[in-house]
């Protein structure tokens, strides 16, 4: 949206979908996604810092709103975490916690007008700057990931590393030789899909619901038809990604919870 | 015009492909979901005191549902705005 370039709705689209990179090293994997990590940082310090205030200034007596909101807030979390794991509670709810925190806040950085955003962020990103995290691959396939080293600690914690490697080879079908790589594969199936769906649900809609939004506002500069239908059919999915924001975050905590769970599980 | 002629020809199934792989997702995550609500209401016309309990279950399993057909949307407009197989023709 440089004022020297002609304004297409490719050109439209692809400035907002270009990430603000810098390389750290060699090639495209190297190439870090500038807006998404300082912003994942900045919101994780926000809703974490806040958490940590609000319980640094806590009473016992008769709470005031912040805290009461706080306190909701840790109650639902341990509520789900009971409902789905019966032993000690004392990792996976602050766990829950935290990665439902902060990509609940991630996830709410699509409530801002993109184009809005873009008139601070030209001053020192003049090719493009994405203030969602969650609708870069990177941010969900780095929680996920996490939350699958996490699994693999706990079910070596659980089990030992003996354990675990007999219960890779060893279940669902059972301990006879043979049987071995269909075990094997079996498990491999679900320990490669788990962090995949986990991650790739959240980008998917966050970026889903990004390129929506981009293509109203590109209907919207067609005309006066254009400029009203967008303004409707807008209204409506920005009330609908609402829910879909909340939503895919409960649903990202929930999953953390049931994996973690799962972990700690014998066969 | 030889070269246009296969930007043309990849353009032209990757629409074909974007819209299978967009409609015949939605077609499976609202069969799906129709399913899934069908027997929540189901099961609060038969015992409203459990509503809320199922209600909660009711989101989650929505939002697992439309995973796939999420993924296959995100890759439809990743080959709608970004087309790699157009990059690999130059």
């Amino acid at each position: 949206m440089a004022a020297a370039q002609e304004l297409t709705p490719t050109s439209y689209i692809g400035h907002h979908l270009t990430f603000f990179q810098h390389p750290v090293g060699e090639g495209s994997f190297w190439t870090l996604n500038v807006d998404s990590f300082v912003t994942a940082v900045l919101l994780g310090f926000v809703g974490v810092g806040f958490l940590w205030w609000v319980v640094r200034g806590a009473t016992s007596g008769v709470p005031n709103k912040r805290q009461a909101f706080v306190e909701l807030a840790c109650e639902f979390v341990d509520n789900q975490a009971k409902s789905m794991f019966q032993g000690d509670r004392k990792f996976i709810a602050p766990t829950a916690l935290t990665v439902g925190v902060w990509v609940l806040l991630m996830n709410a950085m699509d409530f801002l007008p993109v184009d809005i955003v873009a008139w601070f962020t030209h001053f020192f990103a003049p090719h493009g700057f994405r203030i969602v995290p969650t609708a870069d691959v990177n941010t969900t396939f780095a929680l996920a990931l996490s939350v699958w080293l996490l699994m693999i600690y706990f079910s070596i914690a659980v089990k030992g590393l003996g354990g675990w490697i007999h219960e890779l080879f060893c279940t669902p079908f059972g301990s006879n030789v043979l049987l071995w790589p269909a075990n094997f594969l079996f498990n491999l199936v679900e320990y490669v899909s788990k962090p995949l769906s986990h991650s790739l649900r959240l980008f998917g809609n966050m970026y889903a619901g990004e390129i929506i939004f981009l293509l109203l506002w590109m209907m919207a500069g067609v005309g006066l038809v254009g400029a009203f239908f967008a303004v409707l059919f807008g209204f409506a999915w920005a009330i609908f990604h609402i829910l879909i924001v909340l939503l895919q975050a409960y649903i990202f905590m929930m999953l953390t919870i049931v994996y973690i769970s799962m972990a700690h599980e014998s066969h | 015009m030889e070269k246009l002629q296969l930007i043309a020809l990849v353009q032209a199934y990757t629409g074909v492909g974007i819209g299978l792989m967009v409609g015949l997702g939605a077609l499976g995550a609202c069969v799906g979901v129709g399913i899934m609500c069908s027997r929540f209401l189901e099961g609060a016309a038969r015992q409203p005191e459990m509503i809320p309990a199922l209600q909660a279950k009711v989101f989650l399993l929505l939002g697992l549902i439309d995973a796939s057909f999420i993924i296959g949307l995100g890759i439809g407009m990743f080959f709608a705005f970004a087309n790699p197989l157009l990059g690999a023709l130059g």
